[in-house]
């Protein structure tokens, strides 16, 4: 859920990433982080375990300058992969304004992408949103992987409403901004309809 | 404040009015810093030494501390816990919820106490009570007699935004 100040004439929304533990939600986050003007951006925060899991969110900040006088801020989220936290994931997808799905293009992972968005859509419904309305944007994570699938079979397979999709390899930043671009936009179109 | 569709709104006027309740309890409740998020973790205003702290990172990570013992109430079968206190050896931190909706933040040293801040808090969360419930009568007297400023948005705003 979006928040317009009127008063000082900003506006924030909240963008959320999903998908399966170890896929690399944080990496996005991470590069996007890295890449981005000190003045632009805040803290990366991260709930995460000793061994570098996430175990509630990661949040970032991010402050992408003024859109008709607005100035406009995105706030993205991870939520923890790992399956036993579902929970958490639930409560973090509370007001989202856009979803994006990290899917793993390992072969062994695919099981667990099927898995992680059939997860989504039912959380995404107990939080009130339609995975088929919502902005959405899927990325094809881990492309210089050697067992990665082919991109039409995972295109087939996890591709939901002709939604966006981009190949990525998050830990070289290959993807993030256009995965991030891609739902962004969509957010702000679906504001221009209000 | 209103709903605009799915979006928090907040106009001049209710800013003002929340911003001098803030003001007050501030004072007050001898507070080091006293804020006010959505439970989205958008935070709506604040008042006091600002500089100091990461406000978006507490914002933040207040919503996310609420949605998570939110959490834990309804598995005990509690609608919610309306105050939370954390004590630390310098700083401590109340929470509490406003309207289901809002959490207001106090954060205060031993200038101040725990009784009298939650003294002041249930004055001003009354306030703010106020100011929602008026705001929501206002937002559907009014309808949608404001357009989103973002109606004539193009794809060339947009591009704009990413182009660094």
């Amino acid at each position: 859920m979006s928040f317009i100040n009127y008063a000082s004439r900003e506006i924030n929304c909240k963008i959320v990433y999903y998908g399966p533990g170890l896929c690399g939600k944080t990496t996005n986050l991470q590069f996007i982080y890295e890449k981005t003007n000190p003045q632009n951006k805040g803290q990366l925060i991260s709930l995460a375990t000793e061994t570098d899991r996430t175990l509630f969110f990661d949040f970032l900040p991010l402050d992408l300058g003024t859109v008709r006088g607005f100035r406009t801020r995105f706030h993205l989220y991870t939520v923890p992969g790992q399956v036993f936290y579902d929970a958490s994931r639930k409560l973090i997808l509370k007001g989202v304004d856009g979803v994006i799905f990290v899917a793993d293009s390992q072969e062994a992972r695919q099981d667990a992408n099927i898995e992680s968005l059939d997860n989504l859509r039912i959380n995404l419904r107990e939080n009130g949103f339609d995975v088929m309305a919502v902005p959405y944007a899927l990325q094809f994570n881990k492309r210089d992987m050697p067992t990665a699938m082919p991109y039409e079979l995972m295109f087939r397979e996890l591709n939901i409403k002709g939604e966006p999709t981009f190949e990525a390899v998050a830990t070289k930043g290959v993807g993030v901004f256009e995965t991030l671009k891609a739902v962004a936009k969509q957010v702000l179109h679906e504001l221009s309809k209000k | 404040m209103s709903m605009m569709g799915h979006s928090l709104v907040v106009y001049e006027e209710e800013f003002e009015r929340i911003n001098s309740i803030l003001s007050r309890l501030w004072v007050d409740a001898n507070a080091k810093i006293v804020f006010l998020v959505d439970k989205n973790g958008q935070q709506i205003a604040a008042k006091g030494d600002l500089e100091k702290v990461d406000a978006t990172s507490l914002a933040s990570l207040t919503a996310g501390n609420v949605a998570a013992t939110d959490g834990l109430a309804r598995l005990i079968g509690e609608k919610e816990f309306s105050i939370l206190f954390h004590e630390g050896e310098k700083d401590n931190i109340h929470i509490s919820i406003v309207s289901q909706r809002l959490i207001l933040v106090v954060i205060f040293d031993e200038r101040s106490s725990l009784g009298l801040v939650r003294l002041r808090v249930r004055k001003s969360a009354a306030e703010l009570e106020e100011v929602l419930t008026l705001m929501a009568s206002k937002a559907a007297q009014e309808g949608q007699a404001q357009p989103s400023p973002f109606a004539e948005i193009t794809d060339e705003d947009i591009d704009a935004l990413f182009s660094e």
